[in-house]
């Protein structure tokens, strides 16, 4: 009974703390200061934005790559200069280029992430208004030749009725 | 009349599908650690670092201009510069001069290796905390610069420079700069 009552006593408390290490699992422990909270919360949102250029798809605050380390550093420096979110993430641009951003700007080469999607639904667009043009059309109309041909057989075929009239009157 | 418009409105799909097919197959073979580097066309960023021998010596940009070069990133941590020394050396020997860069490495430690294994550089820049590195780009070593007479960036090789890629890809290139 009493190793009972101490468990429901001790799991809430291993709940939290099992909180604890999974939030602190999430990014690499570091130690900084900063003047104001707004620093400090520019430098987390910052270290989750950019892309550490040495890991593929981990940002500077996942990583435990050395360069990250460094990035997060840099990072940390410039916030605490007093540098904005823009000044910051172009100082990294300038360096690594676009791949350190995890949201691409729109450039030459990848305005179609932008433009391709409206390019299919137009597409789509155009395709449908077509369907529904050909399905209002009556009836399908005949080019030149065709309506010829129609009626040189239909030409013959009155013919001969007249000539089977004919028979069968005589 | 009608048959051509036919054909046209039914290979549109077709067409799509391969275009799409080409990108999906040259993804395959593209290798996604590659970075193009940011400073193409850029000047080398101002710095001022000690020389590896002798850290009374420094150097700062200036160091660039004159003529063509390569500036190569390395350290003794890192064994594929290890397997990319060789080479160098070799190229060294071809007459190409090459700037070193010692990248957040250990001084005594890197006098070591170039005493050892023979030295390729005509400058050894001693870069500890990896300034000039993070406003390079530096992402791994080993990475080489190619580097005009203006001291402009022309294109960054990363990893280690062998016979193959350097004949393939990086000599067209360095051949081609002023």
């Amino acid at each position: 009974m009493r190793l009972i009552s101490l468990h429901a006593y001790l799991s809430p408390i291993f709940v939290l703390l099992l909180c604890f290490i999974s939030s602190s699992a999430n990014s690499a422990i570091d130690t900084f200061e900063f003047d104001s909270t707004e620093q400090e919360q520019l430098f987390h949102d910052l270290s989750k934005k950019l892309r550490c250029p040495k890991c593929q798809n981990q940002n500077i605050s996942d990583s435990n790559a050395q360069l990250a380390k460094d990035l997060r550093n840099k990072t940390y420096e410039l916030v605490k200069q007093g540098k904005n979110e823009e000044q910051v993430v172009d100082y990294m641009v300038a360096r690594f280029g676009n791949f350190v951003r995890y949201d691409p700007p729109m450039t030459p080469a990848t305005i179609f992430l932008w433009l391709g999607p409206l390019l299919f639904i137009l597409l789509g667009f155009y395709f449908l208004y077509g369907q529904i043009k050909k399905q209002n059309k009556p009836e399908q109309q005949l080019d030149l030749q065709e309506a010829k041909r129609l009626q040189k057989i239909l030409g013959k075929k009155t013919a001969a009725d007249e000539k089977l009239k004919q028979g069968s009157k005589k | 009349m009608a048959n051509t418009r036919k054909i046209i409105t039914l290979s549109v799909p077709l067409i799509i599908f391969f275009v799409v097919c080409f990108f999906l197959f040259k993804g395959l073979y593209s290798d996604p650690r590659k970075l193009d580097s940011a400073l193409i066309g850029k000047s080398v960023p101002e710095f001022t670092l000690q020389d590896i021998y002798n850290p009374e010596k420094q150097y700062d940009a200036s160091i660039f201009k004159g003529q063509k070069m390569l500036l190569n990133v390395w350290a003794t941590w890192c064994p594929t510069c290890y397997a990319e020394h060789k080479f160098l050396n070799e190229l060294a020997g071809q007459g190409i001069y090459i700037i070193g860069m010692n990248y957040k490495d250990n001084r005594p430690k890197a006098i070591k290796w170039l005493t050892d294994l023979k030295d390729p550089y005509q400058i050894s820049l001693f870069d500890k905390n990896g300034m000039l590195g993070l406003d390079l780009g530096v992402y791994g070593a080993p990475e080489t610069y190619l580097i005009d007479s203006k001291g402009i960036i022309q294109y960054r090789h990363v990893g280690a420079l062998n016979e193959k890629n350097w004949r393939n890809t990086v000599l067209p290139l360095f051949n081609e700069m002023e």
